[in-house]
């Protein structure tokens, strides 16, 4: 049974399989920035100022606003997947073209255009399906608050 | 392409766009002129020069030209970057030749090369390319990541989506300059508070106010440090650049920048008093003009024993700064100038850790946006002022 289903553009980066990607939301009003924000060997947020300081994003999906940084940092994300330190997929409210290349050449699933902000529709600890093809994210559960 | 019947790099290549594509509703393919790829070993890695080694057997259909590379292999021990590092841009540059690459090394190919005519699509994949190549020329590129870049010049085109699209063109933020920049690095903080305010890829802002007509410099420098703080691709300048826009909707209210706004950006940066390690004059490289600058403020003069400074340029304006004395002239002062690189992809945190460099100071906005990154404490300041620190051997 699902909490809540929101709807979005189609995704890229993810298989052509089509299995429903499911996860853990980490979410957060901030950007992301591959190379300013992370400490990719140790698969947590480094900047001090982040709003998800000292958190691990391996394996979750992070729910932000928008992605930060220059060209490089699209290299960065196929780097952390091919190490297994990579978050399980990304959500955005808008994302420039040079992330969504590197979602694409790094194999990270990356949604976004959601309607709404996604980092106020969702909240972290959601158990998150997400249908890159369909477009859409399904909240299977939602800690009581 | 996409059936295999011109090899697996093909096929990799049109499988990214079209994904790519499809992400931004583009309806078709669009041909473009020139591909341009950020191709240093620092941003590549071993990893991503393995990638490049397995495209190997392929070649560019359309002129597809590198960005700076990361090691002057020239310089690159007095600068303490290990042999190891110069290695794997060796490898690199061998991997680039061999799918036809022309081995430009440069982020000013619209000054120094071929610049692009108005309405010419392009794959650009720096952001100070792009942005002064989509603004004072009106030609039409998105920011490539290198892997779009790459597969463009393997493809021969790109996704029509974003900036190759006249919707996608029209101005959406107004600026009105109050202000009067009078060097480059006055252009660079005017870009910056731009794209700071703006920040956004999918905004274009126009900017009013504009009394003096910027050099190509000046354009340069604006360009690159509203690219860097801001992410944008394309501004307009009403009577300077030459395409003609409208505004998404009725002209907005404007935002105005004033003279205190850019003694602010300023400062926000300032450290007088500060010993200097290291003045770099880079990011974008130096045009002739500005290497002739250079010259002149250093002729008869000599950088302190203590503090490094050091000029980054294209290999062809080297070659002329070579033969014309400018280059002669600026290292008699004990400065060294730096062929075909840029400085923050050239391996700038390791040269921060073998030479013990911490406060930097440069005329370029775009500079000081992204090199505490890398471990320095960075001070924006005219060209001018630049040299007499690096005289002085401190902040002044």
């Amino acid at each position: 049974m699902s909490v809540l289903t929101l709807r979005c553009h189609p995704g890229i980066g993810a298989p052509i399989t089509g299995a429903p990607i499911t996860g853990r939301a980490l979410v957060a009003a901030d950007g992301f920035s591959a190379r300013y924000d992370l400490d990719r060997n140790k698969g947590v947020f480094s900047r001090p100022t982040h709003k998800l300081a000292g958190q691990s994003y391996v394996g979750r999906i992070l729910v932000l606003h928008t992605a930060k940084g220059g060209v490089a940092t699209a290299w960065m994300l196929r780097d952390m997947a091919e190490r297994g330190i990579v978050p399980l997929a990304i959500l955005f409210n808008r994302v420039n073209p040079i992330i969504a290349q590197g979602a694409a050449f790094g194999a990270v699933p990356l949604m976004d255009r959601f309607e709404g902000d996604v980092t106020a529709l969702l909240r972290t600890g959601d158990l998150l399906a997400l249908d890159p093809a369909a477009g859409s994210v399904t909240v299977l559960e939602r800690e009581a608050t | 392409m996409l059936a295999g019947a011109h090899g697996p790099a093909l096929r990799w290549a049109i499988a990214h766009q079209i994904e790519v594509g499809r992400f931004f509703d583009a309806a078709d393919m669009v041909e473009v002129r020139q591909a341009h790829i950020m191709a240093d070993s620092e941003s590549l890695g071993a990893a991503g020069v393995a990638h490049l080694d397995s495209l190997a057997g392929v070649q560019t259909r359309i002129p597809t030209i590198p960005d700076p590379r990361g090691v002057d292999f020239a310089a690159y021990r007095r600068l303490g970057i290990s042999d190891d590092l110069a290695d794997l841009e060796r490898r690199a540059v061998r991997a680039f030749e061999a799918l036809g690459v022309l081995m430009t090394n440069t982020c000013i190919n619209y000054q120094t090369l071929i610049p692009p005519v108005r309405g010419e699509h392009m794959a650009f994949g720096d952001t100070g390319v792009v942005i002064y190549s989509n603004s004072v020329f009106g030609a039409r590129s998105n920011s490539k990541a290198r892997p779009s870049a790459l597969a463009a010049g393997l493809t021969g085109r790109t996704p029509r989506y974003g900036l190759h699209l006249d919707r996608f063109r029209r101005a959406t933020d107004r600026f009105v300059v109050e202000a009067r920049p009078r060097t480059l690095a006055d252009w660079g903080a005017l870009g910056a508070l731009v794209g700071r305010a703006v920040n956004d890829y999918w905004k274009v802002p126009a900017i009013e106010g504009i009394v003096d007509t910027p050099s190509s410099d000046a354009l340069k420098q604006f360009g690159a440090a509203m690219a860097s703080f801001g992410s944008t691709p394309l501004f307009h300048i009403p009577g300077l650049t030459p395409e003609p826009f409208e505004y998404v909707g009725p002209a907005p209210e404007p935002i105005r920048i004033t003279e205190g706004d850019l003694a602010a950006l300023y400062a926000g940066y300032g450290a007088p008093g500060d010993k200097l390690d290291v003045v770099v004059f880079a990011a974008p490289q130096l045009s002739l003009i500005e290497m002739h600058e250079v010259a002149g403020l250093l002729d008869g003069r000599r950088v302190h024993p203590d503090t490094t400074l050091l000029v980054a340029t294209s290999p062809e304006i080297k070659s002329a700064s070579d033969r014309m004395g400018l280059t002669a002239t600026i290292e008699a002062s004990g400065a060294l100038v730096l062929d075909g690189v840029c400085f923050y992809q050239s391996y700038a945190r390791e040269m921060a850790e073998a030479n013990g460099w911490t406060r930097l100071m440069t005329s370029s906005a775009k500079l000081v946006n992204i090199i505490a990154g890398y471990g320095y404490k960075p001070t924006l300041a005219s060209t001018a002022q630049c040299v007499d620190c690096a005289v002085a051997g401190r902040v002044q």
